[in-house]
């Protein structure tokens, strides 16, 4: 066991956990958009829950990208250039996702909101289904040949895996969202998101846990059922605490119950990191697709000092932002300009008229 | 058209349009934390409107450029997969360090900059937003290390057919990335101010349209208050004035800096890349002077057909050398020398694909280079010149009212932009036929480069490059327009768009738990400054 090499496959597979637990409940209050939110301020009520920190959210998957090129680079150049047609949908997704954010309050007319909801709802929907389809395949793996490069065409990805990947981070962020909004809002949104949670996590978190048994049976360790056992657990928990009305131990539980199962399916398949379907020999393992042990070396000291003052700070912005909001705190929303817009339309000068008015 | 070159179109496009995006995120956001930073200090008004103002444009300009960001993260493993593998030891660690320890930082404080208005102390939330600009600030010496290893590639050592980081040191100080980071810099400054002069001219002629500001006798302004429009009352003018001051000297102290910076990377790159010297010339011969403006095909590799309209003799041996008399080689001398060294066909090696075996052209598309590197010092030169005639013009307080001077300010803010797309284009185009361009005067690292046409990815199919070149153009289009109407709506709407609670009229209806500086609400209202 070469040390570098599997310390950064624990780091890169704890970047892909911090973002599925980050960025996972805020892609599903963005899909929770268009199907839970029943009206205009539930909508700008659910947006102000992830306003502050989506964006860092995000960064995680940069992050677990770029680090993935960093330390395996033929991991991050096999893996990205297989999934080429889906991660192109995720991309824009993403573009979509993040402009609509910041400018869907900026014009105020119904039909600019509407169309700026849609490009948050679907966005955050393919974003969520791509990057599950891409994560499961990183598991079940590719038609890749002794070079790494996928053979079969723009779409030998397409198995039922990728399917199954999709959902199950799809449902995973959609009650992860569920227990966040219970957590973060008051009033009649909070109750319906917690009877959400209640209603639909069974549902929510099936295609997950049918993944990670999937990939256990084929790889598992012996560990491999202790870690799902304990995910299980934690799913459960996070119900109960949910019946007992305690937002915080439930959003926690399914904190837990990803933590596990992801590690489960990450231990199972180490040592290697993208199999490739044609010939066990060319699959990508973390020695044979590795950085040089400098460059690990050097990334280690980085990501030492690095990632515990982003948990830092990262921590202070929920700490900050910590408080319960409803919709009763929210402002009317405000259109500016008319006087000016008024007067750009108007050729002779309007303090005269303003005098005469 | 083959994958390799649908994948070069769309690594430009998608690059220079994120390039849009970033000079002006780095350079609005360190005026407008001085802004903020002068507001806490004199305690005046007009700088929190400036800053509430100029901060409203940057997050609207901010978003793209973190949308756009993202394409470029992932595009390296999607199209140049070979690239990628290529190099991922010593690119690769840029690039994760500058996640981790940037666009983290950006984000992160962005959002608390953003929601924290009246949560945060004000100090506190000052300083959340420096902390953020220096997170961009960082991001590009970052990105910057990375591309200049493509320029440079230091550091490394040729082991099992791949460049290994050996010295991390040399990669992080390289001096290619240290001069390219103070010449990005100065260029986004240089775009904020053209930014803000341009857009205050605009204000300060609406106000005198308007006939709220008029001229005394001897020109200087009297300022005057609306009754009816909403905002536009005596603080107004001092903003508009002072952001057309701050934009004006900002522009032009930028654009000496760049001057100096492009001056310093010029003399790298003759040491360098000298091809790329040699086709941003187009010098077929060798020879001592600047060309200021060719006619005919800067394109021919004989030079029969150039004619040089204006020369400034030894100029460019001063720009390669500190002296006036150093010949510096034309591409007819460097091309054997780069054969020599590099071969004359691409190597029968399978990653070159169907092109093995194929000629190499060591010329860069030289009309490219050629008015790539005219373009970006004359359009950085013309809107610094610009600046320093409008500092004069507007010194009794006020602007002309001409509409076709306005038009002309508004106009001029584009000039940097493409300042600033020239100088990426060329630096990039020029190195062609390499991605990884080698060193022909350091010993040592000369072997290693990497051809792009052996970069791409070899799994990728044409047709999936088509697909993913028009999505994102399209996608891209649709959203420059989208950016440019809403920041044209807000621009036009003056201070009283990011400020509404400026309006008196609408007062009811706002004010309570705003985000914005008014008066604030009962208990509840520190719970949060929505934004949304
Ligand atoms: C407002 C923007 C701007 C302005 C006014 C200038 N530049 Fe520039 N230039 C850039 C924006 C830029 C850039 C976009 O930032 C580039 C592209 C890559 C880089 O590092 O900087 C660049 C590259 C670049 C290069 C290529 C470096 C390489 O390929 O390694 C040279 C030699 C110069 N510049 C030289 C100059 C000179 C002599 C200028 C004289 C005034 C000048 N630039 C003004
Ligand atoms: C600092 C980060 C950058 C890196 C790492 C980088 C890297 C690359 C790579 C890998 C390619 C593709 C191979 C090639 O065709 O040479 C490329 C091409 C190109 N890049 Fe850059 N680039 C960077 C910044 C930029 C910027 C900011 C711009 C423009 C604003 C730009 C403009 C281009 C263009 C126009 C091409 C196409 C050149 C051609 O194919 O002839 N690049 N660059
Ligand atoms: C091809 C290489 C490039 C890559 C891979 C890249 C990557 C990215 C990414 C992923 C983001 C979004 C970060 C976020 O979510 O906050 C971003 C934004 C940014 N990039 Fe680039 N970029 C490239 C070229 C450049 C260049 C050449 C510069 C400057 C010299 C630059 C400077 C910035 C800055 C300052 C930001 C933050 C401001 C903003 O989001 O607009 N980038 N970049």
């Amino acid at each position: 066991m070469d040390f570098l090499p599997t310390l950064w496959f624990i780091l890169i597979a704890v970047l892909w956990i911090g973002y599925l637990f980050l960025e996972g409940f805020d892609l599903g209050v963005g899909m929770l958009m268009k199907t839970f939110a029943r009206d205009e301020k539930e909508r700008r009520l659910l947006l102000n829950t992830v306003g502050p920190v989506w964006d860092g959210n995000e960064v995680w998957l940069l992050t677990a990208g770029g680090a993935t090129f960093a330390a395996f680079p033929f991991w991050y150049a096999s893996l990205f250039s297989a999934l080429y047609i889906p991660l192109v949908f995720v991309l824009l997704a993403l573009i979509f996702r993040a402009v609509a954010f910041e400018y869907r309050g900026k014009v105020h007319s119904d039909a600019w909101r509407k169309t700026w909801d849609w490009a948050i709802s679907l966005g955050s929907f393919v974003a969520a289904f791509g990057i599950g389809a891409m994560l499961a395949l990183t598991t079940t793996g590719l038609p890749l040949n002794a070079n790494g490069d996928r053979v079969g065409g723009p779409f030998a990805w397409f198995t039922w895996y990728a399917v199954l990947g999709g959902l199950a981070v799809v449902g995973f962020a959609l009650i992860h969202a569920a227990a966040f909004v219970a957590l973060k809002t008051d009033g009649d949104v909070r109750h319906r998101a917690r009877r959400l949670v209640r209603r639909w996590m069974p549902v929510g978190l099936l295609p997950l846990a049918l993944w990670v048994i999937t990939v256990a049976v084929q790889h598992g360790k012996w560990f491999s059922w202790i870690l799902i056992a304990g995910a299980v657990a934690a799913a459960v928990a996070a119900w109960l605490a949910n019946r007992a009305d305690r937002e915080g131990f439930s959003f926690l539980g399914m904190g837990v119950f990803l933590l596990a199962g992801s590690a489960a399916i990450f231990s199972a398949v180490y040592p290697v990191v993208l199999p490739s379907t044609l010939d066990p020999l060319w699959n990508l393992t973390v020695e044979n697709a590795s950085s040089s042990t400098y460059t690990l070396g050097l990334m280690s000291i980085v990501a030492a000092i690095g990632v515990p003052l982003v948990l830092a700070y990262q921590a202070w912005t929920y700490w900050i932002f910590r408080k319960r909001i409803s919709v009763a705190h929210l402002p009317e929303p405000v259109d500016f300009a008319p006087a000016i817009a008024l007067a750009l339309d108007v050729e002779k000068p309007l303090v005269s008229e303003g005098a005469k008015a | 058209m083959e994958a390799l070159e649908i994948a070069r179109w769309q690594f430009g496009i998608v690059t220079v349009y994120h390039f849009l995006m970033v000079p002006l995120t780095i350079g609005l956001g360190t005026l407008v934390a001085i802004l903020q930073m002068r507001w806490l200090q004199t305690g005046k008004e007009e700088y929190l409107r400036m800053t509430k103002f100029w901060g409203k444009l940057f997050l609207i300009n901010f978003i793209m450029g973190v949308a756009t960001g993202i394409v470029q993260e992932f595009q390296f493993g999607m199209a140049w997969s070979q690239y990628s593998r290529f190099v991922g030891d010593v690119f690769g660690a840029p690039l994760a360090m500058e996640a981790l320890l940037a666009f983290f930082v950006e984000s992160t404080f962005l959002g608390l900059w953003i929601f924290g208005w009246k949560k945060l102390p004000p100090r506190i939330h000052l300083a959340c937003l420096w902390i953020a600009v220096a997170g961009s600030i960082v991001s590009a010496y970052f990105i910057l290390v990375a591309n200049s290893w493509m320029q440079h590639p230091v550091g490394v050592e040729m082991i099992d057919g791949y460049p290994q980081m050996v010295d991390a040191w040399a990669v992080f100080t390289n001096n290619t990335a240290i001069v390219a980071f103070f010449h990005t810099i100065t260029g986004a400054l240089a775009v904020a101010g053209g930014f803000l002069l341009g857009i205050s001219w605009y204000q300060l002629w609406r106000r005198r349209k308007d006939g709220i500001d008029t001229v005394d006798a001897t020109g200087r302004v009297v300022v005057g208050e609306s009754a009816t429009i909403a905002g536009r009352d005596k603080k107004d003018h001092a903003v508009w004035i002072k952001s057309l001051r701050i934009g004006a000297v900002v522009a032009m102290i930028a654009f000496s800096g760049s001057a100096v910076s492009g001056d310093l990377s010029g003399k790298l790159m003759f040491e360098q890349q000298p091809m790329k010297m040699a086709a941003a010339e187009a010098a077929c011969h060798d020879g001592t002077s600047f060309s200021v403006l060719s006619i005919g095909d800067v394109g021919s590799r004989d030079c029969s057909d150039v004619v040089a309209v204006m020369e400034l003799p030894g100029l460019l041996s001063f720009l390669a050398h500190n002296d006036f008399t150093t010949e510096i080689k034309g591409v007819n001398t460097l091309v054997p020398e780069y054969q020599a060294k590099y071969g004359t066909h691409l190597p029968d090696n399978p990653i070159y694909g169907d092109r093995a075996g194929q000629e190499i052209n060591y010329v860069p598309i030289m009309p490219v280079t050629y008015w790539g590197f005219r373009m970006m010092i004359g359009f950085g030169g013309l809107a610094a010149a610009a600046a320093a005639v409008a500092l004069w013009v507007t010194r009794k307080g006020t602007v002309p009212r001409s509409k076709p001077l306005m038009r002309l300010a508004l106009i001029g803010i584009l000039a940097p932009f493409g300042a600033n797309a020239a100088g990426w284009i060329f630096t990039e185009m020029g190195r062609q036929p390499f991605v990884v361009a080698p060193n022909p005067s350091m010993s040592g690292v000369d072997q290693v480069f990497m051809f792009t046409a052996a970069a791409v990815s070899p799994g990728v199919s044409a047709g999936e490059m088509i697909f993913s070149l028009v999505s994102l153009t399209t996608v891209y289009a649709v959203l420059l327009v989208v950016e440019v109407v809403l920041l044209t709506k807000y621009i036009r709407g003056g201070v009283v768009s990011a400020m509404p609670e400026l309006d008196s009229t609408r007062q009811a209806s706002y004010g309570k738990n705003d985000g914005g500086s008014g008066p604030g609400g009962g208990p509840d209202d520190d719970v949060l400054a929505f934004a949304y």
